[in-house]
């Protein structure tokens, strides 16, 4: 019964969110600064985790492919396919939802219980739509460009600590990296990454404007959003995952 | 103008607004007064549209507010400015985008024009030169006043304070209500404060609701308060030693 009170509540805040907004320019400004705040401030954490996760990946291949019977571009393989098709999609995006979706949530929730969400509706504006929107936007635009690098990187991290390391040589490393590549794969990832890219906005937006109380309950928004962005990150990703790869 | 009919409110089992009635005028300063947890900033948020009343009419100069469509109730609110209780102010803007804000909002004015109103607002509130601070950086009287600022910055019809003076030294209070008080006189709006400071009562009390237990309980103006043959309200208005001994205690 609370989940379908949730869910429906969800969707009526999804239905303000969506509503024509009532002055372009203040919202294009918003978008552009949620890009900013949401997107290029998440570059170092994603960086770092990235380069670093590629070389574990491609260390972890090397040791577990000891055998002659297994070609040594299977590491670059096994790297690019793990980085390209799980880690950066989902893993990243799971990082980003603690990340995004805890300080979207503590920061509308902030707004909440200080009255500011009252005093934009008092106003007359569309507190949902000019607080949600440009932040969903911002995420389905800059995400996936996130990602993107985090796939480069993480390609290139586990070149440098493969080649470094002696798990894996220059040679066989770049022509793995290159064996049977499939374009469309590359659709597969990326429509994981603007799935997520809603999911981590706006349901964490949902948690933060619906806080009522105070301190306590800014926080227990903020772990909420962050659970259940990670727990319908992961059943979308079982869910795409069946629909592009099964066959 | 803003009159309300035999509004009602109830919260679970809780009544909290009984069937009050009462008539705001225009370049007045109406008061709703009333104890601690009685119903008067209830009664306000009813007014504004942010809680529903379960019965009963708000009339914004001839217009039931409640029964409007969901764009007349916004065309009626970008009319309404609001100061509320601790603020509101937006944390991550300046006190001048904070002001700014309706304008870029709800006009088409240039970004000159824009600035030139801003500055009109912020000399209201005796607060020129503080454009570029973050509310964090004021203190709790600087915010009230921006507060108002903004509140007036799209030219309102309607200015609603909910406890203007509440954390408020009584030097600041003063100068809140009497910036309450000028800006309706000179802009000629209908404004309507919840309090239960009793100095702003005899400062800036034109035309009074006292709410007791959800309900009104009295009306009246500053002058008739003090001569009040109402129990409630007497216990009301002489709570305080210090009350007694300015106003006088009249004879019961």
């Amino acid at each position: 019964m609370n989940l379908f009170f949730h869910i429906g509540r969800y969707f009526m805040l999804l239905y303000r969110v969506f509503a024509r907004p009532q002055k372009h320019s203040v919202y294009m400004r918003q978008i552009i600064f949620e890009i900013n705040n949401i997107g290029i401030s998440s570059l170092p954490i994603i960086a770092i985790i990235s380069v670093f996760m590629g070389g574990i990946i491609t260390i972890q291949a090397a040791f577990g492919f000891n055998s002659p019977w297994v070609p040594l571009y299977a590491v670059g393989f096994t790297t690019r396919e793990s980085i390209m098709l799980e880690f950066s999609p989902t893993i990243v995006c799971l990082i980003l939802a603690g990340k995004v979706g805890s300080n979207i949530a503590s920061e509308i929730g902030a707004m909440r219980i200080t009255e500011q969400i009252d005093a934009l509706e008092i106003m007359g504006i569309n507190s949902a739509g000019y607080l949600i929107f440009p932040k969903v936007a911002a995420a389905v635009i800059i995400f996936p460009f996130l990602i993107a690098l985090s796939m480069f990187l993480g390609i290139w991290g586990g070149y440098f600590m493969g080649v470094a390391s002696g798990a894996c040589t220059e040679y066989e490393y770049i022509f793995g990296i290159q064996a049977f590549f499939e374009p469309w794969k590359l659709y597969y990832s990326f429509t994981k990454v603007i799935v997520f890219a809603f999911i981590i906005t706006s349901v964490s937006a949902y948690f933060g404007y619906n806080t009522s109380g105070g301190a306590l309950e800014v926080g227990k928004s903020s772990t909420n959003a962050v659970v259940y962005s990670s727990i319908l990150i992961l059943l979308f990703g079982l869910i795409l995952t069946n629909l592009f790869l099964n066959r | 103008m803003i009159e309300i009919k035999n509004i009602n409110k109830t919260f679970g089992d809780r009544q909290v607004v009984k069937d009050v009635s009462f008539t705001f005028y225009k370049g007045k300063t109406n008061l709703i007064i009333g104890e601690s947890g009685c119903g008067k900033t209830t009664i306000l948020k009813l007014m504004v549209g942010l809680h529903k009343a379960d019965s009963g009419e708000i009339l914004y100069d001839g217009q039931n507010f409640p029964k409007l469509s969901v764009n007349e109730q916004e065309n009626v609110r970008k009319k309404i400015g609001m100061l509320f209780q601790g603020g509101a102010l937006f944390d991550s803007q300046t006190l001048e985008e904070n002001v700014q804000f309706p304008l870029d909002m709800f006009t088409d004015l240039t970004k000159a024009e824009k600035l030139e109103r801003v500055n009109f607002c912020l000399e209201k509130v005796q607060l020129v030169g503080k454009n570029k601070l973050y509310p964090a950086e004021l203190s709790g009287g600087m915010k009230k006043r921006a507060a108002l600022a903004r509140a007036i910055a799209n030219n309102p019809s309607y200015l609603f304070c909910d406890e203007p003076n509440s954390g408020l030294d009584p030097k600041t209070s003063i100068v809140i209500d009497n910036l309450i008080k000028n800006i309706t006189d000179e802009f000629n709006i209908t404004t309507i404060i919840v309090t239960h400071d009793m100095n702003s009562v005899i400062e800036i009390g034109d035309n009074i609701m006292f709410v007791h237990k959800g309900e009104n309980w009295w009306t009246g103006d500053k002058s008739q308060i003090l001569k009040t043959k109402n129990q409630e309200l007497f216990d009301f208005v002489f709570a305080s030693e210090f009350m007694k001994q300015v106003l006088g205690t009249p004879s019961k």
